[in-house]
């Protein structure tokens, strides 16, 4: 019984993701496109919850729908000065784009279908936070380190060269 | 366990979403619509490898790992890219990718 539920679930999950990703790929207007994006990464989180992965649902809720969503959505406001309405225009390449990815679509599937899956029968512990954090600090301590080194060099870069280049812009 | 979800449901659906970002990146003009499709990408692959997390070993939390790294590297590239198109924009009032191509002569 609960295997109907997870697979109603599961397709209803997925129908939101693709529907509101082709949403964002299609649209002309680049603001909904972002908040598309939005919907797209809680129909992921949901997916993530079906997975058993709360913790990664819950980061996936707060980076990419809280802030890559609202970064992405004031790089769109100080970036398009004019009318929102066709910002987002397609170019010359979407008629190459459009079999490549159907080809690479079915190729995927193919090979999905044709694989042996070694299904574990166990389940995932309920409690992922408790299980998660010993390997993060412990395991993998130093490519977490790593990550956090990446982000602070990353934020500082972005910093330098918004900053940098609106000096430039003064001056010519 | 048995029935219902199996590996396939997911890389279907990952595969499927990849196919839209990839669509996305390759067809737009504007730099910030092709940020948005790589982090379509990036989430597809996400969804692979919390899937194979579930049904293949689920007790080591490995993939899970990996996806929150996936996670941690997809800001810091959003972060970067938008700074970068937001300086290029300010230089040359575009910020079409097709006049982007000052490096070539």
């Amino acid at each position: 019984m609960e295997n109907i539920y997870s697979l109603i679930a599961f397709v209803l999950l997925s129908g939101l993701v693709l529907g509101s990703a082709l949403l964002v790929v299609t649209l002309k207007n680049l603001v909904h496109s972002v908040l598309w994006l939005i919907v797209t990464f809680i129909g992921v989180a949901g997916v993530f919850l079906l997975l058993r992965a709360d913790f990664v649902a819950a980061v996936q809720v707060l980076v990419y729908a809280g802030a890559v969503c609202i970064m992405i959505a004031f790089g769109v406001m100080l970036v398009q000065r004019t009318e929102m309405a066709g910002s987002n225009p397609v170019n010359w390449r979407f008629k190459i784009a459009a079999p490549l990815v159907g080809g690479l679509f079915i190729v995927i599937g193919l090979l999905t279908a044709k694989a042996q899956w070694v299904v574990s029968g166990k389940e995932v512990p309920t409690q992922t936070v408790e299980n998660l954090a010993p390997i993060l600090l412990q395991d993998f301590v130093i490519p977490f380190e790593v990550a956090a080194i990446l982000l602070t060099v990353a934020l500082t870069g972005a910093l330098v060269l918004v900053k940098e280049v609106k000096a430039n812009g003064d001056r010519s | 366990m048995a029935t219902g979800l199996n590996p396939s449901y997911f890389i279907a659906l990952s595969a499927a979403l990849f196919a839209i970002g990839l669509y996305g990146a390759i067809s737009r003009k504007n730099a910030i619509a092709v940020l948005i499709a790589i982090e379509l990408m990036l989430t597809a692959v996400n969804i692979n490898l919390v899937a194979f997390n579930k049904f293949l070993t689920p007790e080591a939390f490995i993939g899970q790992i990996f996806a929150i790294f996936v996670i941690t590297v997809a800001a810091a590239e959003v972060g970067l890219g938008l700074a970068i198109v937001i300086a290029i924009y300010r230089n040359r009032k575009s910020v079409n990718l097709d006049d982007f191509d000052w490096m070539k002569w």
